[in-house]
């Protein structure tokens, strides 16, 4: 009757078709595909990296010089980003609606699901008020970023800077992430691998508005972030600020070293720049200008500066090898009527009493002299040709740390020159040069070049009787397996034996006591030292001074160096030692406050001001 | 006349289905709401806390329904399709919108939507017209009046803006088909969203016209001895082609977010945050699942409130994302049943009038099922209907379990009468 009823099978029929269809797609989509777990895992979890706190550097006294301050980071994630009240939005973050268009372009093309950087170095207030309006800004997140401070304004070449990493180091290695931050120059570098810590990470849930809603399974795959190591060094960071005040408005630098240790007490290069101008927001305005500065503030003197020849402070190196040689004599006498002639070529000497011994000749810096110091060592009838003799004047002053890199903690050490034979056989023809085409040498001048912090080095050598340390800023790193420090324990003999020393030694105590260097005197202690005058062919000399006290154990090697200053008496010398009365007795004497007052307010940088404090 | 126990007859294996999928619905909803701080059972600030209440009031109103004689619903077939009509009517006067549709009734702190009821309403008035002396689906008038029942509520519906809900009527046709309308209504249904779904995925229309001309050709050629049955299918040609470019007309004219939905399902719009976003996260949702599921309480989709509506028309990606294909399988299963048991036990009634209500129930239900679920995985464009017994919403729940238990009442006398 019902000639329909069959069609029951066919109306099943397609109700078990369309579920057999759906259980299909089900089976595929949550078995086979394994696409949606991952699309899943975008959506909620937010890899967080966590950054650890960077070691702190300390001065050798415990005094805390480089610190961490707390700023926030806005990370963005395009994908995710509706909706938003932009004006707000940049109201609240203090930006440029301009800026955000760019930086979510930028975004964009980085990637639209993996976060990028949005703005940077938020202050904790700033971010404070925009956390609170967060939840309108779907996308957006912020995270805290330690950035460096520097509490004493001060030692900027030394402690360098921290930046984010360029693209050369990155694609080098896998540790780093864009936007990290890396030590860039100065011991921030160097002890990177120490300072940095180690990243950890962590897990969190979020929801769709990007509130954080607890960390992912309890945490189980976070690991934590392991703080760097803390980092002792061998500054002074008083007597740093000290020196740094009296090279104000000058061109030029301060080393001090402590010669049993090889410990860099002090190394200023002026003009100098406080280091938490490179940090924070500014950054990178601030160090467009430090750059754009005719003056090179960013340049570190004290050991980039290389082309300076030494000058007088040179011929205690001369002396030296003379005496270890045997071809001087702590009695000899050299005739001086004014200077040396030999050929063609001359040196000049200039007024000065009657020598009688080397230490006079030291004393007196007799240019005479030591060119037939010079002269004597060159043409010794031991060496077959002049390639040979100067090979072996050479040794000498490798020996003293000269011509090579030192081997500082911090980069950019420029190794110096030290003229070889094959330097001579290019300009002169092999053959065609002798020791008095080469007499300028002999007084530190002609193709000689030596960085500052090499000339307090040679100092230290000489201050030692006959060897040094390799000069380092690290005294202590924290939880150092490897024992970095040790590094720098070891001995540099020099070519020079000991029993050598104590003449020259007399000639530099006698410089202070009634030489040249007479304003470096130091009640109390007896004070060594030297004074040189580099010719400057572009303008006004320079001065230096090398010094170190006592005589006897020597606590502290000064060298000043002042560019286009004149007579090394005038600046170096009294800036030099009032860095190392400061050292040693803590305090500037009563009588030589005056020399303090003076040094801090020269001015040879700003014309007016010059002419201003020299007139009459 | 037989007179047995009132529950003696009841199809409890139908009840059982009924009381096990609002038992997971009620789990989905407590596990979707979940925010670690309300956790009692009857908190009625929550959604599963709101939704027992519903139940509790469902489960009433099913006793009541078995309770009331089964001339009942016979007897005012008609006046309750009459009432709910007008309720439709007058919700453009007194109604409340809510999510953009003007079809709630908005009575205390609870909205009802007329439109969930007009369903089984409407089911109730198919089944008394077919069923009365004279219709018959191959009479011109039956199938003219029959086909106005069923579109009255549709369109008022449809005129609120509530297009999911008015979609549902066509399930009709699976009821008149079993009472007789030609096979070729279910064909050229099918042709029907078949030609749809093409002239909107492929943007050159030319293209198709072109196919459609050389198949008919070659079709035409080949039944060249058969004159009438080659003008029919010419005519079908002439007419899909005419189709095509109506289809796309009105696309045009549609707004852009309902064009957008169904692009996303056509796959010809990919914007994760667009359009496609809440078929895109369901479908992250449910696909994470994987075989097992994330657990209990552990869906962090659901937990990160991805998923829109996640309690309402999305509340089988809670089920696809915490218990996995086990537990889509099972509601799978658990609804199949359902759908073979309404269909046996209409098919086993001596009364026309339940086995028509029955078949009504049957495809009310199958076409929710298929929209709904075939929305979260991302076969259907978004439609927003709920998924019966499962989602959350007193409407819903309570029109779903009248729809059902006024079958099981008439079932459980289809010994004791004829009718
Ligand atoms: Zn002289």
């Amino acid at each position: 009757m019902d000639i329909f009823k069959n069609r029951r099978f066919i109306i099943l029929g397609i109700f078990a078709s369309f579920f057999v269809v759906f259980a299909l797609h089900l089976f595929y989509i949550q078995i086979i595909d394994d696409s949606y777990e991952a699309l899943a895992n975008q959506n909620v979890i937010r890899n967080v990296t966590v950054y650890p706190n960077r070691g702190l550097i300390y001065d050798r006294n415990g005094m805390l010089i480089v610190e961490n301050d707390a700023t926030y980071e806005i990370f963005v994630i395009p994908k995710q980003v509706k909706d938003i009240d932009t004006a707000l939005f940049c109201q609240l973050l203090a930006i440029e609606p301009q800026y955000f268009i760019d930086q979510m372009t930028k975004a964009k093309n980085y990637s639209r699901y993996v976060p990028s950087s949005f703005l940077k170095n938020l202050s904790v207030e700033q971010y404070a008020s925009f956390q609170e309006h967060l939840y309108m800004f779907p996308g957006f997140y912020g995270d805290i970023r330690l950035v460096r401070k520097y509490p004493q304004h001060s030692a900027a070449h030394v402690l360098g800077y921290t930046g984010e990493i360029s693209q050369k180091k990155l694609d080098a290695q896998s540790y780093y992430k864009s936007g990290d931050y890396i030590g860039i120059s100065g011991l921030e570098a160097t002890y990177e691998p120490f300072l940095r810590g180690h990243k950890g990470s962590k897990l969190i849930l979020v929801d769709k508005f990007n509130r954080e809603q607890g960390s992912f399974k309890d945490g189980i795959y976070d690991t934590a972030a392991i703080s760097g190591h803390n980092l002792t060094v061998t500054l002074d960071i008083e007597l740093q600020v000290y020196a740094e005040q009296l090279m104000q408005n000058k061109r030029g630098c301060v080393v001090a070293i402590e010669p049993s240790t090889g410990e860099i007490l002090v190394m200023v290069s002026a003009p100098s720049y406080d280091p938490n101008l490179l940090t924070g927001r500014q950054r990178g305005n601030n160090y467009v200008m430090l750059q754009k500065d005719t003056l090179k503030p960013l340049f570190n003197r004290a050991i980039s500066g290389g082309s300076y020849p030494p000058g007088s402070t040179f011929k205690s190196i001369m002396a030296l090898m003379g005496l270890q040689e045997g071809t001087l004599q702590p009695y000899d006498v050299y005739p001086c009527f004014g200077g040396f002639r030999l050929g063609s070529h001359t040196v000049g000497c200039h007024d000065h009493a009657q020598l009688t011994d080397l230490s006079s000749a030291i004393q007196h810096s007799c240019n005479a002299y030591f060119c037939y110091v010079f002269k004597n060592i060159i043409d010794q009838s031991k060496f077959a040709t002049s390639d040979e003799a100067l090979a072996k004047w050479d040794s000498y002053l490798y020996s003293f740390g000269l011509g090579n890199k030192l081997g500082v903690d911090i980069p950019g050490e420029n190794s110096g020159h030290v003229p070889t034979p094959k330097y001579y056989n290019n300009i002169y023809q092999k053959g065609h040069w002798k020791s008095s085409t080469i007499i300028s040498l002999a007084i530190g001048q002609g193709e000689l070049g030596i960085t500052p912090l090499q000339m307090a080095n040679m100092t230290c050598a000489i201050a030692n009787r006959g060897y040094y340390f390799t000069p380092h800023f690290v005294k202590f790193i924290e939880n150092d397996t490897t024992n970095f420090v040790k590094h720098y324990s070891g001995k540099n003999k020099t070519k020079v034996e000991q029993r050598y020393f104590d003449e020259v030694v007399e000639g530099l105590y006698q410089t202070v006591q009634a030489g040249t260097g007479r304003i470096a005197q130091i009640e109390g202690y007896e004070v060594c030292g030297k004074t040189g005058t580099v010719e400057n062919p572009h303008g006004k000399d320079h001065s230096a001074f090398i010094t170190f006290a006592p005589k006897v154990n020597p606590r502290i090697v000064v060298l000043a160096f002042v560019e286009n200053s004149g007579f090394g008496a005038t600046y170096a010398a009294p800036i030099a030692s009032l860095v190392m009365e400061k050292y040693l007795n803590d305090t500037i004497a009563a009588n030589r406050l005056f020399l303090e007052k003076r040094m801090i307010e020269t001015d040879l940088i700003h014309p007016k001001v010059i002419s201003s404090n020299e007139a009459p | 006349m037989r007179r047995r126990s009132l529950w003696a007859d009841m199809d409890w294996l139908s009840v059982l289905l009924y009381a096990l999928l609002v038992s997971v619905g009620w789990i989905s909803i407590y596990a979707a709401d979940f925010d670690g701080l309300r956790t009692g059972m009857f908190d009625l600030s929550t959604s599963h806390g709101k939704q027992i209440l519903w139940v509790t009031v469902a489960l009433v109103l099913a006793i009541l329904i078995v309770i009331i004689d089964n001339k009942f619903y016979t007897t005012f077939a008609y006046l309750i399709y009459g009432l709910v009509m007008v309720m439709l009517v007058m919700i453009f006067f007194i109604g409340s919108e809510v999510k953009g549709n003007k079809s709630w009734f908005v009575l205390g702190g609870f909205s009802i939507q007329p439109s969930e009821f007009a369903k089984f309403a409407t089911a109730l008035a198919v089944a008394k017209y077919l069923s009365s002396q004279g219709a018959n689906m191959k009479y011109w008038s039956t199938r003219f009046i029959v086909g106005a029942i069923i579109l009255l509520p549709m369109m008022l519906i449809l005129y609120q803006g509530d297009a999911g809900s008015a979609l549902v009527f066509l399930s009709f046709v699976l009821v008149l088909y079993r009472e007789g309308l030609s096979s070729w209504v279910l064909v050229g249904g099918g042709l029907f969203v078949a030609l749809s779904l093409l002239s909107l995925a492929i943007d050159e229309k030319l293209y198709l016209v072109v196919g459609i001309v050389l198949a008919t050709a070659v079709i035409i050629y080949l039944l060249r001895k058969h004159i009438r049955i080659a003008m029919l299918v010419g005519a079908i040609a002439v007419s899909s082609i005419g189709y095509i470019y109506a289809v796309s007309y009105f696309f045009g004219k549609l707004k852009p977010h309902q064009k957008d939905r169904i692009e996303v399902v056509l796959g010809k719009l990919e914007d994760k945050k667009g359009a496609g976003y809440n078929l895109d996260q369901s479908k992250i949702a449910i696909g994470s699942g994987g075989f097992s599921g994330k657990g209990f309480l552990n869906g962090t989709q659901t937990k990160g409130n991805f998923v829109p509506e996640q309690t309402t028309d999305f509340i089988f990606c809670t089920v696809g994302e915490e218990h996995g294909f086990i537990g889509t399988m099972i509601v799978l299963g658990l609804f199949m049943a359902l759908l073979a048991r309404i269909v046996y036990i209409s098919e086993r009634q001596r009364s026309k009038f339940t086995r028509l209500y029955g078949y009504g129930v049957a495809s009310i239900l199958f076409f929710h099922i298929i929209i709904n679920i075939g929305m979260t995985i991302g076969l259907v464009p978004v439609i927003g209907i709920p998924l019966p017994f499962l989602s959350y919403g007193g409407s819903s729940i309570l029109s779903f379990t009248i729809l059902l238990f006024i079958l099981l009442k008439l079932d459980s006398d289809r010994l004791a009468v004829l009718r």
